[in-house]
């Protein structure tokens, strides 16, 4: 996946409320059996069969074919998504990650991720931000009833802000993830550059 | 203070902790099955490095094996993937388990059974069901891809360390309620993010008296509520199965790691962040309803109404009973059934096929259903052979298919069509997971075997 230096992103949003959106609707699992790492082609895939009917036809009613909310991700349009509880439940598909990616968006705001999902976007340099239910709700009602209503996630001082109502709320990462985001590095170089620590450790390891 | 299991087993394998960063931890097993591996091959490819521990690895592929036959794959994008695997561990020198020879079969049940999954051992897999091996008291945790290409690189994942939970479970299972059961019941009452951000260990007197087969049926459910990891304590039952099996230690060898296993019990002073206890005779045979596993109820329960609910949970609820095609108050035991799958990681073992057999042994399978029953691995298709449940199954008008994920992710040729019911042994009743358009019922292989008997959904303490 892309690697793209995180700093301020301030954008449009593509509400998606539906709690235990598990990875399974995010991408089914007969995009799984590619081998391809193309953006594209999972981004496309991305939340594929509430999309589209069996016919692969899109589904008027489903939030992501609403014309004001349609259009693709670009620099300020869409980067954002805001989400239900328990985000990315189930499998542990990074092909869910790769289609959120693919499609273009920066950041997932819900009040919770699944643990492995989790992980998963922040390795595909998408930021999970958790914020409260009550800001989730608010954030819910400020894009459902205004489609151009921005919001704003400052990565350096870990703030996410309401543009429309001037709310915002703190949230959580810790220092080195930042970094790795900041600096678009990724957890395999560092893990590369302590194999001394590693070898080190092996020989203390015990047996069984 | 005490320490945990959890905290035990996560405490032996720190490498560091990265400063105001996660924890290095150093990975005793990789599993490498062929769905989540090749984007990760290709990633040490690209930065020109090799597997840093190879005999730590162990792949195999068992996603898109077909159950009919093991020949040839059809379909050539599944096809393409289980070779890639095979060329991938010739590549960089993995052990590799290949389709229709013997070792083959579900990651999650291949592990165990051949002993490469031990107590006391970290464990990582690119699949989220890795929590199954938790069952023989190792820490064993799904992770991603890229976390994949990470353990190849340095057999090492950052991670932070998870808060820990006791569920306890005590007194007897009632009469033709199985570890399957526990679990569904469990997450009805948790939810399935209940347990995010943990790492469970389940502990109490019906966990004590669970066989092997059981408990690896409950920590393989753990991820269902969110949970990181579900570890049980190894006790003499842990030793006795996986004494004399492949991969575990021999001889002197054997006896040291006995000692060391013995000390992998949670200390009586530890303290968890969070504890809940269970009373065993509260737990009946059970079904699901909606499109998680979380959305179960008793079999002779109806299913829920929207009494009391706000107006997104009942918008949510209303969704997951229209794709059902059940109604709010509808009892569904007496629902017809279109499909039965005895298999998959949760109930692929020889208990399963056992308590399956225990049910349909002198009776007829429905003519209105498709049942497939897929053992979890060859080891278990030729337990099965050797103990004449084949026999018995095929009295009763049943046919045993080869291992493979079979009908529990439709990812090779056993998908449920558009529109029909299954009632199945597997872990996920979300939409489309058995097929697009499919509808699904978790349930026991008591449970599916009784109603594939009858047809329709039943209760087996009532054949």
């Amino acid at each position: 996946m892309a690697k793209e230096k995180f700093d301020i992103i301030q954008s449009t949003c593509i509400p998606i409320a539906i709690d235990n959106n598990n990875t399974d609707n995010i991408i089914p699992a007969r995009y799984l059996a590619f081998t391809t790492r193309d953006p594209k082609f999972y981004g496309d895939a991305f939340m594929h069969d509430l999309r589209y009917n069996a016919n692969n036809e899109p589904i008027a009613d489903f939030v992501m074919n609403k014309p004001e909310y349609s259009e693709v991700p670009s620099k300020g349009v869409h980067e954002i998504i805001i989400g239900g509880k328990n985000w990315g439940s189930g499998s542990s598909r990074e092909h869910a990650a790769w289609a959120i990616a693919g499609y273009g968006v920066r950041v997932v705001i819900s009040s919770s991720f699944a643990d492995i999902h989790r992980n998963n976007l922040l390795n595909c340099f998408v930021l999970p931000v958790i914020v409260s239910e009550a800001f989730q709700q608010e954030l819910f009602d400020t894009v459902f009833a205004n489609p151009k209503a921005e919001v704003k996630v400052d990565l350096p001082n870990q703030t996410v802000t309401n543009v429309t109502t001037g709310k915002s709320e703190k949230f959580e990462i810790n220092g080195y993830k930042k970094h790795c985001l900041v600096n678009a590095l990724d957890d395999i170089d560092y893990l590369l550059s302590v194999q001394d620590k590693t070898e080190a450790f092996e020989k203390t390891l015990k047996k069984y | 203070m005490g320490k945990t299991l959890f905290e035990k087993i996560w405490e032996a394998h720190v490498v560091q902790v990265v400063p105001d960063g996660p924890t290095q931890l150093y990975i005793d097993r990789l599993y490498a099955h062929e769905v989540t591996s090749p984007q990760a091959f290709d990633t040490l490819r690209d930065k020109g490095i090799k597997v840093f521990r190879p005999d730590h690895v162990v792949a195999m592929p068992d996603h898109n094996t077909p159950s009919d036959q093991q020949e040839v794959i059809n379909d050539p994008v599944g096809r393409k993937q289980v070779e890639t695997l095979a060329k991938n561990c010739a590549e960089f020198g993995i052990k590799h388990f290949a389709m229709g020879t013997k070792d083959n079969g579900i990651i999650h049940v291949v592990g165990p059974e051949k002993a490469l999954s031990l107590p006391g051992m970290t464990i990582v897999c690119g699949d989220s069901h890795t929590s199954t091996h938790g069952a023989v008291g190792a820490l064993a945790m799904g992770i991603g891809t890229s976390e994949v290409a990470e353990v190849l690189a340095s057999q090492c994942i950052l991670q932070g360390k998870p808060k820990s939970m006791r569920i306890n479970i005590e007194g007897e299972l009632q009469n033709g309620v199985t570890a399957k059961d526990i679990a569904l019941y469990i997450m009805a009452q948790m939810t399935t993010s209940g347990a995010t951000g943990y790492v469970v260990e389940y502990a109490g007197s019906t966990i004590r008296n669970l066989s092997m087969e059981g408990r690896l049926t409950l920590s393989n459910l753990s991820i269902e509520m969110g949970s990181r990891a579900g570890i049980i304590a190894p006790d003499e039952t842990t030793f006795n199965y996986l004494k004399g099996r492949e991969y575990a230690p021999k001889g002197a060898d054997w006896d040291k790691a006995v000692a060391y296993w013995k000390t992998l019990q949670t200390d009586s002073d530890a303290v968890f962040d969070k504890e809940v206890t269970y009373r065993a005779e509260d737990i009946k045979p059970r079904i699901t309803f909606g499109t998680n596993p979380g959305a179960g109820i008793a079999i002779d329960e109806t299913v829920p109404t929207f009494d009391g609910l706000s107006e997104a949970e009942k918008t949510q609820l209303k969704a997951q009973l229209d794709y059902m095609q059940f109604e709010p108050g509808q009892k569904l035991e007496g629902t017809p059934v279109d499909y039965c799958f005895l298999g998959a990681c949760t109930n692929g073992r020889i208990e399963d096929f056992r308590a399956f057999a225990s049910v349909v042994k002198g009776k007829k399978k429905s003519a209105n259903v498709v049942a497939w029953l897929v053992p979890g691995s060859w080891l278990v298709r030729q337990q099965i052979i050797d103990e004449g449940i084949d026999k018995v199954l095929e009295e009763a008008g049943f046919e045993l298919r080869l291992p493979s994920c079979s009908s529990c992710l439709a990812m090779n040729p056993d998908k449920v069509p558009a529109g029909k019911l299954s009632i199945s042994t597997s872990n996920r009743n979300f939409v489309g997971r058995q097929g697009p358009g499919a509808r699904t019922v978790l349930a026991s292989p008591l449970v599916v075997a009784a109603s594939a008997i009858t047809g329709v959904i039943t209760d087996p303490r009532k054949i």
